[in-house]
């Protein structure tokens, strides 16, 4: 509702303006109604769903078989025992995080005996989640990437891609953000094959956002040999990897495997930053636990860029929030903790492969088209399953199944009381729409 | 060839390298007056007792979850935050036209309200409006409009050194010459680093040039509650340009008032003209939050929402930040009357006009360096002292020790 400026423009007081009956422009008037995020809707959508059998299937939480996230009873003890902690000072963390957090995080990536961290030329900054990690980090290259030139990218992402990645480095300034080939949805895998053609014709210097494991939102992986032909292409072609690490442990079950290419790509002698997240692995979702690993050539160069790191974090939100962290940083240097930690983590992958399994299984009694290997051979919490617009469209709404647009969902959110609705409705929607 | 070789290093942060310095001092008497953070007369960080209960309640909850909070954060932290700065029953409440976004402290919502101004204020992304900020400030201020992407970041006359108070002329100078729709970053109460507030009336004169030159009113309150000892009184000029009609925002932190310093419990506080202007700046809002830190830390938010929603929480918490408040008017008035006491060359009534954590003592930069060096008392290169720092067993210290100063330096 437009409203008239008085005759000096001037701003009056609420009452005085319903005294004279005149209205005034906000300053806001000119602010455009945002687009809505596009989770939010669908979530939206979800709640407003009365159907009893409606199934979500777009969220970014880890569920279990009862459909909840919860924490293991290891991380509730040590969120009492840190609440009673007497001798926890409720002082300003530094800028770059609690030191055992940040020692623990990188240790975890690049395991304990890595070169770069015997070297010293590993930084590691606690971050509020991992797009913090992933905000702080095109800052971090948007400032100090080849100080010599002006760097503006280019970014390069997957397609598909989590959807927030592009509006993070464009946010930070990055403004040439361009995409590289990765899924293909008629192999229902990833094309290495288009995927290095895009990566050949990219320009020097290109920072290249790559998927440790566990790719969101497809699930799907380059395998070892895979690997090691695109960091030789990178070398050679002198690309900067980012890496993204939101679920490590998850994908395998294994967490070293989980951060091969991280640490191969750290062998290889290359610099790089990697994002990671502890939100999945310790369901610590709200306490945004965050870490960004950097890994430089030179151990003379860290404490600069760390000084620079801590000078982005400052701008950005001064200091994290130890909470999460406290936990993470309390499981992963006791090794009973960490052992229990892991066992619990190992137990949600198996449920996961379990999911796929029998998904894959009742899609194949059902006479489903198509080949559904694809979904056995994808990791961690998303899976693509190759469903076009249409389809998904179909599933949510005559299915009341929610999905997200690109046809990729959320495989924990698949338990035994909707597995066999869930695969009867994904046939429907194949045999029926096209 | 490393691609950050020529990284070259950051300044570093003076209030960061004035506490190592003192750490790393060996005199028994040494006495930390840069400290940021309240401490208690032992000279130790307090976690307030209200915090202690809330947090036990938080644990023992089960249907408590870990999950994300909302994008622009938890509703009950946001609207009962929004009601501490602008009062229970502001009419802006009431008519439906305040709103909020849960942020990383009180830096996350500086950061959030000037991006969006950057993007959406005066014009698209228009980097060129000035953003004013007080002779002296935080000096972190100045970075976060920067880093948003502000080019034109310029001081307001404010601190007049010679008459240590208020240069109300010079401060109100500069908003009749600045460009229309200049942003000013305004201290709500507690002034940092100078202690020093506006009276009520200067408050409204300043309202009426911002109003009349349609200056954009940006509010830090970092201290309500801690100035005073009274919340309400704290927040007087916040709620004064509410009822001239402002629009404006205001950057909360909880840090200092519940002492969750490491829980960045911040919260941006928009007052709009009304709520279908208030929509559409918060959906923009949630755009800017969702590439920054996606979705903001629940567990301080939550401590402090149930703090400030339960009544006899409520009632203990304002009493703990008047207890932080007593200590440091107590310390004012002792360090006051010592150095009347010592007859130390000077006036020093500004240690007791001035309100909130910080005081600028007016020792000059040669003096600060003999009382560092020579005394190993720390303090800014400004002058300026957190009185937390002081307590009953140091103050005689650090009253002899500005004396012994001022008489032999100059």
């Amino acid at each position: 509702m437009r409203q008239t400026c008085n005759s000096d423009g001037g701003v009056g007081s609420t009452e005085n303006v319903k005294a004279r009956g005149i209205t005034i422009f906000s300053i806001f008037v000119d602010t455009p109604t945002a687009a809505p995020n596009p989770e939010t809707k669908l979530l939206a959508d979800f709640k407003k769903d009365t159907h009893l059998s409606k199934v979500y299937l777009a969220g970014r939480e880890y569920l279990n078989e009862e459909g909840q996230t919860s924490v293991s009873p290891l991380i509730g003890k040590i969120m009492q025992q840190i609440c009673t902690d007497p001798t926890l000072c409720p002082e300003y963390p530094s800028s770059v995080g609690l030191p055992e957090f940040t020692r623990r995080a990188t240790e975890l990536v690049l395991g304990r005996d890595c070169h770069a961290i015997v070297e010293n030329r590993v930084l590691g900054v606690q971050t509020v989640g991992c797009t913090g990690a992933v905000r702080l980090g095109a800052e971090l290259l948007k400032h100090w990437y080849n100080v010599r030139g002006v760097w503006c990218g280019p970014v390069y992402l997957s397609s598909p891609c989590d959807d927030s990645l592009a509006g993070i480095f464009e946010a930070a300034g990055i403004q040439d953000v361009r995409r590289y080939r990765y899924w293909d949805t008629e192999q229902r895998g990833v094309c290495v094959q288009k995927m290095m053609e895009d990566l050949e014709m990219a320009p020097e210097q290109s920072v290249i956002v790559l998927s440790a494991s566990a790719h969101c939102p497809t699930g799907s992986d380059l395998s070892q040999k895979h690997w090691r032909l695109l960091t030789q292409l990178m070398v050679r072609c002198r690309f900067f990897p980012f890496f993204l690490l939101p679920a490590q442990g998850l994908c395998h079950g294994d967490f070293e495997q989980d951060a091969w290419p991280v640490r191969l790509c750290a062998s290889l002698g290359m610099e790089l930053l990697c994002a990671q997240s502890f939100s999945h692995s310790f369901g610590l979702y709200g306490e945004r636990v965050g870490h960004l690993l950097c890994v430089l050539k030179q151990s003379s160069t860290l404490l600069a860029v760390q000084s620079q790191a801590e000078k982005q974090v400052r701008a950005l939100w001064s200091r994290p929030s130890v909470g999460g962290a406290r936990v993470v940083a309390t499981v992963l240097s006791n090794p009973a903790h960490h052992v229990e930690w892991q066992e619990g983590v190992k137990s949600m992958v198996e449920r996961g492969i379990l999911v796929r399994e029998r998904l894959r299984e009742k899609l194949r009694l059902l006479g489903c088209p198509g080949s559904w290997d694809h979904l056995i051979q994808q990791g961690g919490l998303y899976c693509c399953t190759g469903l076009n617009v249409q389809q998904v469209e179909f599933l949510e709404k005559r299915r009341h199944i929610y999905l997200h647009p690109n046809g990729c969902l959320n495989v924990s959110a698949i338990n035994s009381r909707n597995l066999d609705y869930v695969a009867e409705s994904i046939h429907l929607a194949l045999t029926s729409v096209f | 060839m490393s691609l950050f070789g020529e990284v070259p290093q950051a300044t570093p942060v003076a209030v960061f390298k004035l506490s190592n310095d003192f750490k790393e001092d060996a005199n028994p008497k040494k006495v930390n007056l840069g400290v940021g953070a309240y401490r208690t007369d032992e000279g130790q960080p307090w976690v307030l007792p209200v915090v202690k209960k809330v947090e036990k309640i938080i644990v023992a909850d089960n249907s408590l979850n870990h999950e994300y909070l909302a994008i622009l954060g938890l509703p009950e932290f946001r609207s009962s935050a929004s009601k501490i700065a602008l009062g229970e029953d502001s009419p802006a409440i009431q008519e439906n036209r305040v709103g909020a976004v849960q942020c990383l402290g009180g830096t996350g919502a500086l950061k959030m309200g000037a991006e969006f101004l950057r993007r959406w204020y005066n014009g698209n992304d228009n980097t060129k409006t000035p953003v004013y900020v007080s002779a002296p400030t935080w000096e972190n201020h100045n970075a976060v409009f920067a880093n948003a992407g502000f080019e034109d970041i310029r001081p307001y006359k404010y601190w007049d050194a010679e008459k240590r108070g208020l240069d109300l002329d010079g401060f109100l100078g500069d908003l009749e010459s600045a460009p229309k729709h200049s942003i000013f970053v305004l201290h709500a109460c507690a002034h940092n680093p100078t202690g020093t507030d506006p009276t009520h009336v200067e408050w409204m004169q300043v309202a009426e040039v911002m109003k009349r030159r349609k200056l954009f009113v940006f509010f830090d309150s970092a201290y309500q509650g801690f100035a005073s000892g009274c919340l309400d009184k704290d927040a007087w000029a916040v709620r004064y340009f509410v009822t001239q009609g402002f629009e404006m925002f205001c950057a909360q932190s909880f840090s200092k008032n519940f002492g969750l310093y490491n829980e960045r419990v911040g919260n941006l506080t928009i007052v709009a003209r009304d709520s279908d202007n208030l929509k559409r700046v918060l959906s923009q809002m949630e755009k800017i939050v969702r590439v920054t830190w996606s979705n903001p830390p629940s567990q301080g938010a939550r401590l402090v929402a149930i703090t400030l929603n339960t009544p006899e929480l409520f009632a203990e918490w304002k009493d703990n930040v008047k207890s932080m408040a007593d200590r440091v008017l107590l310390m004012r008035a002792s360090l006051q009357a010592k150095l009347q006491a010592l007859e130390t060359p000077g006036t020093w009534d500004h240690i007791t006009q001035q309100i909130g954590m910080f005081s600028f003592t007016g020792l000059n930069p040669k003096q600060v360096e003999y009382m560092i060096k020579e005394r190993s008392i720390y303090l800014m290169a400004s002058g300026r002292i957190n009185m937390c720092g002081l307590t009953t067993k140091n103050i005689d210290y650090v009253a002899e020790s500005i004396h012994e100063t001022v008489v032999n330096v100059q």
